[in-house]
């Protein structure tokens, strides 16, 4: 079964007026903050389909530079993230692509501090269930249908083992696991789909974890 | 887990205990969770109904401008004259308006069970609170008992505009709603089921046709009238009244209705009202293109 609990039906708590546009979209941003681990000097949006043509009126732009400055779906503050991220002298420059995405609800997130980058196209999926297709050029195969962790971590020896064995010892277990890696010794990435949300102290932990460089949870 | 309304029913009748409860159980058994738990994260729920609520009857006005201040208008009308259609019915409408304007305005709201579809359950919920004398645990249970209602549709048909139009969204949740209110009242499971299906017939074949692919026209104004047929299905199913299609075929004619749907009339601002000659200028307004 798709849904599996009453809080999927009653809830979640969000700041309106879409699930899909507005809910969703600050989700993408803060999966890509997540990733980034830190709020970026530059965001770049490209918004694609429903997204580009619907985006101000469902303050989509809005929702999901709240995301990116680490606000999560029901935050107040995510009214008022483009004049925060001003004040806080984050350039924010929104792109709107013409081109036809694969998903109606598509965006592709660049955050930029330095000499650090940080890329990732979303797509939104519904009731506030979003999809991350694309991270760092490495494509990703993630359901949404269940909560799961993206992980970018040295490709060596003991990075899977020092991931899996937090979430052995919360009990959380794992549906599906996938390690891809552009070249040998470099960065890598693993996305594991587990069967319950994962709570903060869980991703805090494993964002110290060996061999782990950032970690980013997609939520039910 | 129960799969469908029947089973839902069956259960609440073998234990003898409300649909609410049912609904409870199962939380607790899925998520491992206390009572306690379950019971305090509806709680949380509730009063971001409640804030809303509140929020939208003092006025609030959308960005586009599309929508606000509809709500403030049927209060007023309220205090000053006598309503045709009673005080509860209205009541209702006011809060469900008050909570989609406040949606539609980026206010905080919950979703039941989407954020276009907000306003049914906890419209109805805060003007038949008081009538039935409802205690803060009363109002859990009528979320429980909408979210149970909603459970269902949500795994057997769907609960997306997109996916299956505005027979998804606001026809599942005036008849959550319609369900709930029939246990607040007193109601049997049965006759819970009946007010679903009762609810749910009506909507059958509404279409998502959002103006300018926002959720405020005639988002808004369905909420309000979804949640006086909620009021009215509840009353005609404590009174006796039965769907002659049991609830589980109702809610797989909804389901097939809306795969049959027509991309245009599924959230795409292509078809309905959207595609009128005033749904098209109002969206030229505001993207300015």
């Amino acid at each position: 079964m798709k849904y599996r609990s009453v809080f999927d039906i009653i809830g979640p708590v969000m700041i309106g007026p879409s699930s899909s546009h507005t809910a969703g979209a600050a989700r993408i941003g803060r999966a890509a903050r997540d990733l980034f681990g830190r709020t970026p000097e530059e965001i770049d949006i490209h918004f694609y389909g429903s997204f580009m043509s619907t985006f101000k009126g469902h303050g989509t732009d809005v929702a999901m530079v709240g995301g990116v400055l680490g606000y999560e779906t029901f935050d107040d503050r995510i009214k008022t993230s483009l004049e925060t991220a001003e004040k806080e002298g984050v350039k924010v420059v929104i792109h709107e692509e013409v081109s036809e995405p694969e998903h109606p609800n598509t965006a592709r997130l660049r955050l930029k501090s330095g000499d650090e980058e940080l890329e990732l196209t979303g797509i939104s999926i519904g009731g506030g269930k979003i999809e991350i297709t694309e991270l760092n050029g490495f494509p990703l195969h993630l359901t949404g249908e269940h909560p799961a962790v993206v992980l970018l971590h040295d490709d060596r020896y003991g990075a899977i083992a020092s991931a899996t064995a937090i979430l052995a010892k919360e009990k959380i277990n794992i549906g599906r696991m996938e390690v891809s890696r552009k070249a040998e010794g470099a960065q890598a990435l693993m996305i594991i789909e587990v069967d319950q949300n994962l709570t903060d102290p869980v991703m805090e932990e494993l964002q110290e974890a060996d061999h782990i460089s950032r970690a980013a949870r997609i939520s039910e | 887990m129960f799969r469908n309304v029947a089973e839902l029913i069956e259960k609440a009748k073998e234990d003898n205990i409300p649909v609410s409860e049912v609904m409870i159980r199962q939380e607790m058994e899925a998520k491992e969770l206390s009572r306690d738990k379950v019971m305090t994260q509806m709680e949380e729920n509730l009063t971001v109904m409640e804030e809303a609520v509140e929020e939208g009857i003092k006025g609030v006005q959308s960005h586009s401008g599309l929508t606000g201040g509809d709500a403030v208008l049927i209060q007023k009308y309220m205090k000053e004259k006598q309503p045709l259609s009673g005080d509860l019915l209205l009541d209702a409408v006011s809060k469900a308006v008050a909570t989609n304007e406040v949606n539609a305005a980026m206010g905080r709201i919950c979703a039941t069970p989407t954020a276009g579809s907000a306003g049914c359950v906890p419209g109805t919920l805060f003007a038949v609170k008081d009538r039935l004398n409802a205690s803060r645990e009363d109002m859990l249970r009528y979320l429980f008992t909408s979210g149970a209602y909603g459970f269902v549709v949500a795994n057997n048909a769907s609960i997306s505009g997109a996916a299956g139009g505005c027979q998804a969204e606001v026809g599942s949740a005036a008849g959550m709603a319609s369900a709930a209110i029939v246990e607040m009242a007193g109601g049997t499971p049965e006759q819970t089921a009946e007010a679903m299906a009762i609810t749910l017939k009506n909507m059958l074949g509404l279409i998502c046709d959002p103006v300018a692919g926002l959720v405020e026209v005639p988002c808004v104004k369905r909420n309000a009238m979804g949640a006086s047929q909620a009021i009215v299905s509840a009353d005609m199913a404590l009174a006796g009244v039965t769907s002659r299609i049991p609830c589980d075929e109702v809610i797989d004619a909804m389901f097939k209705v809306g795969q049959r749907m027509p991309s245009a009339f599924r959230e795409t601002a292509e078809g309905g009202l959207a595609a009128t000659p005033t749904g098209k200028a109002l969206e030229k307004k505001i993207y300015g293109s």
